[in-house]
């Protein structure tokens, strides 16, 4: 069957292309078969579905790249069903599993399962993440070639620290071997033992034991060698000081395969979210200082931040209702990552497209997705946004089964207005609101 | 029989901290403490303070001194005293915070007395609870009833805080009452210096506004109140520092070291003392010198002071529930 339906009357944005202009886009059996300026300026012809786009921004549906499933093994946390209903209300339409899950992801038959109840619960794509080590322990690599070739886009062991030098130095040299891409979670563990917040002011203060910002460029500083002696693709993940920002910055002109990633609080909110011990902002790396913050916005204004994640990391009330040493760090993300992405676009520290680009095409590129871009041929994975449409994040009308975030009753602007995945609408404001 | 205060000077029915409080507010238990020092102990029976009033004692961590000092302030005062100490083993699914919290909330106490051993776990259960709550101590955050001690022993002594020189020595860093003094004597109006090896005294600390020292004799030079904290065993075998006499032998209160000190310095501990690690046995016993013993004596008055005034506070408070200091 021939399906075809005509997004009309949008703002088509993709930043692949440099496209931003008013028009039309057609999607054919799940791809995106034409698209311009000039498409159906006559009228859709019969037969063809419409959808009008009420001139709203037309864009790539979002890439997360760093997302915190629970599913297996904490699903009274979240589930794959909520959190990927979660991020089709947040106009995201792939989300890229972390492999902190137990059992981890670091057997090939996990990435199928993870990938199969994305299917099975039918909202937005799911990708996932191989291990970089047997149990998450940091010590034996895994199957990297038989996880990537039932699946894995990319290899972490998401919140832990692979902190073994030469554990670290064989991974990046067999992986180099099969272009597969290392991200790290860029920490010291060692040195931030103990830690519950940024070091510095306020945690002296509150009597917390602080994590040095140094743990954080120490372990990229290191690994940048590595890097450069294996030749491999590498990735930091969730950067969160300004000097962090500065070794990428560096490795770059050096001509190292290496980018990054942030998430929104890094560079939405400070360490003094913290406030008095709200669990809720407590995420891991810390919230910085506000000069770190400000660094975050440098780098991604300057291009070297290369995507915007939601670090997504549900946690229920059991894990945060405690004294903030004992909490678990992590905060929900998927239904803010967009609004709090447009916050930059709305304070002039980014245009339009560059600020898409670090939720679409940058992302897709990191992981050679053949998706996150307006194309002909392309799979036709939308997203309809309202760029100025103005609310209030509230923890309680959050779909995610966990409420922590550290955004609540905080004023956003923007929101999806419908989330489409090869062609079929997953998510509809007018459906929503009803 | 003492009288009630007249006027109430004292707003909060919380008592969680000493940073946050103003001048005013310190002086005024300062000074209802002091009434309760000259008072002495009651010989014709207690005073009816708080009379029909329970105060719970609700330790999560090991007390002697704290608790039996709490509970004698309570019972001073005429109110009923029921000590729950919680068991290690339970704690360390923290979760039984809120839950005992909600429990003991059920039984409708005026007062709970907190220790626990994780910062900022005494305001988090203040949040849950209708009754007031003193913080007996949390984490490396704040002992404010400590705090109020050293300064009403350090008033009696000098006749005043303003203007004085006091170095608090040893394991600041993780030290709830170092920072409590701090806020405490910075205040009102003292000049406070920390002094202690780089492991355990940061250079943040100067963000308070006090002066850091890593050396004791330049730390204590014309200092006019020696205060010294407890080192915890754990910290002294080659984590913090490396040895128990390396430790005495550069930050060990001994009279040699004191001699900075001005000639009618005080010399301060919260206790218990660790006599040969961070102070010397003939130091700890100077009767002329040290104020160790009275420190505990008065801790009971102004223990009876912050009750009175978070009682007090909540008879009269037209403040919203949950709402105390900080």
């Amino acid at each position: 069957m021939n399906e075809r339906i005509a997004f009309i009357n949008a703002r088509l944005v993709d930043p692949a292309s440099n496209r931003d202009e008013h028009g039309a886009l057609l999607v054919e059996n799940g791809v995106i078969a034409d698209i311009g300026p000039h498409l159906f300026s006559a009228g859709v012809p019969a037969g063809i579905e419409t959808v009008d786009c009420g001139g709203h921004v037309l864009s790539p549906a979002l890439i997360d790249m760093r997302v915190h499933l629970r599913e297996p093994g904490e699903e009274e946390k979240e589930t794959i069903e909520t959190a990927t209903a979660a991020a089709a209300a947040g106009g995201i339409g792939t989300v890229v599993a972390l492999p902190n899950t137990d059992p981890p992801i670091d057997n090939p038959a996990m990435v199928e399962f993870v990938v199969r109840r994305g299917r099975e619960a039918g909202n937005v794509r799911v990708e996932a993440y191989g291990a970089l080590t047997q149990g998450i322990k940091g010590q034996r690599m895994t199957e990297l070639g038989l996880l990537n070739a039932a699946g894995a886009v990319a290899f972490t062991d998401g919140t832990s620290a692979v902190s073994n030098p030469l554990v670290m130095r064989r991974i990046l040299a067999y992986a180099s071997a099969f272009g597969l891409l290392v991200v790290q979670h860029p920490d010291v563990p060692e040195l931030t033992e103990g830690g519950a917040m940024n070091e510095g002011e306020l945690a002296t203060r509150l009597g917390l034991s602080g994590i040095s910002p140094a743990a954080e460029a120490m372990m990229i500083e290191r690994d940048l060698r590595l890097v450069a002696m294996t030749g491999a693709r590498y990735h930091v993940a969730h950067v969160s000081t300004g000097e962090s920002v500065e070794l990428v910055r560096r490795a770059k002109e050096r001509g190292l395969a290496v980018t990054c990633d942030t998430a929104p609080p890094y560079f939405g909110l400070n360490e003094t979210a913290v406030g008095d011990w709200r669990t809720f902002a407590k995420v891991f790396p810390p919230l910085r200082s506000e000069t770190d913050r400000q660094a975050i916005v440098a780098g991604l204004a300057d291009g070297t931040i290369d995507a915007i994640a939601s670090d997504h990391a549900p946690q229920d009330q059991e894990a945060k209702r405690l004294p903030f040493i004992q909490a678990e760090a992590g905060a929900v993300g998927l239904e803010t990552l967009l609004p709090l992405t447009l916050e930059l676009v709305h304070t002039k520290r980014l245009g339009l497209k560059a600020a898409l680009a670090l939720v679409t095409s940058r992302p897709a590129a990191i992981l050679d997705l053949p998706r996150g871009r307006l194309a002909k041929g392309a799979p036709a994975d939308l997203t309809v946004i309202d760029l100025d449409r103005p609310w209030k994040v509230d923890e309680a009308a959050l779909l995610s089964k966990s409420k922590n975030t550290p955004f609540g009753g905080r004023p956003v602007q923007g929101h999806a207005l419908r989330t489409v995945i090869a062609g079929r609408t997953v998510f509809n404001t007018a459906v929503a609101s009803r | 029989m003492i009288p009630p205060a007249e006027p109430i000077r004292f707003p909060h029915r919380h008592i969680l901290g000493i940073e946050g409080l103003s001048p005013e507010e310190i002086t005024y238990l300062l000074d209802r403490a002091e009434r309760f020092v000259e008072m002495g102990r009651p010989i014709d029976g207690k005073l009816d303070l708080l009379r029909g009033r329970t105060v719970m004692n609700l330790f999560f961590e090991e007390s002697t001194r704290t608790r039996t000092s709490f509970e004698l302030a309570a019972k001073r005062l005429g109110g009923d005293v029921i000590n729950m100490a919680v068991q290690h083993s339970s704690i360390k699914k923290g979760e039984t915070l809120i839950d005992t919290a909600m429990t003991l909330n059920a039984m409708q106490p005026d007062v709970l007395v907190v220790r626990h051993p994780c910062s900022g776990a005494v305001e988090l259960l203040s949040q849950k609870v209708a009754c007031s709550v003193i913080n007996g101590g949390d984490g490396s955050h704040e002992h404010p009833t400590q705090a109020l001690l050293d300064a009403l022993t350090i008033r009696r002594r000098k006749g005043k805080l303003q203007g004085l020189l006091v170095a608090i020595c040893g394991d600041v860093v993780h030290s709830r009452v170092a920072r409590s003094n701090i806020h405490l004597l910075s205040t009102m109006g003292a000049r406070v210096r920390v002094v202690g090896p780089r492991t355990l005294v940061s250079p943040v600390f100067e963000r308070f506004g006090v002066e850091v020292f890593h050396d004791m004799r330049e730390g204590l030079r014309d200092c006019d109140i020696v205060m010294m904290l407890r080192l915890q065993l754990e910290r002294m075998h080659g984590t913090f520092v490396p040895s128990v006499r390396e430790y005495f032998h550069f930050f060990g209160l001994d009279y040699d070291k004191l001699a900075a000190a001005k000639p009618d310095a005080l010399i301060m501990h919260p206790g218990p003392v660790n006599r040969g690690v961070e102070i010397d046995t003939e130091v700890a016993d100077d009767i002329d010198r040290s104020v160790i013993t009275q420190q505990v004596e008065i801790g009971v008055a102004v223990r009876m002071a912050c009750l009175e005034a978070v009682v007090r506070a909540s008879e009269a408070s037209t403040e919203l529930p949950n709402r105390g200091v900080r």
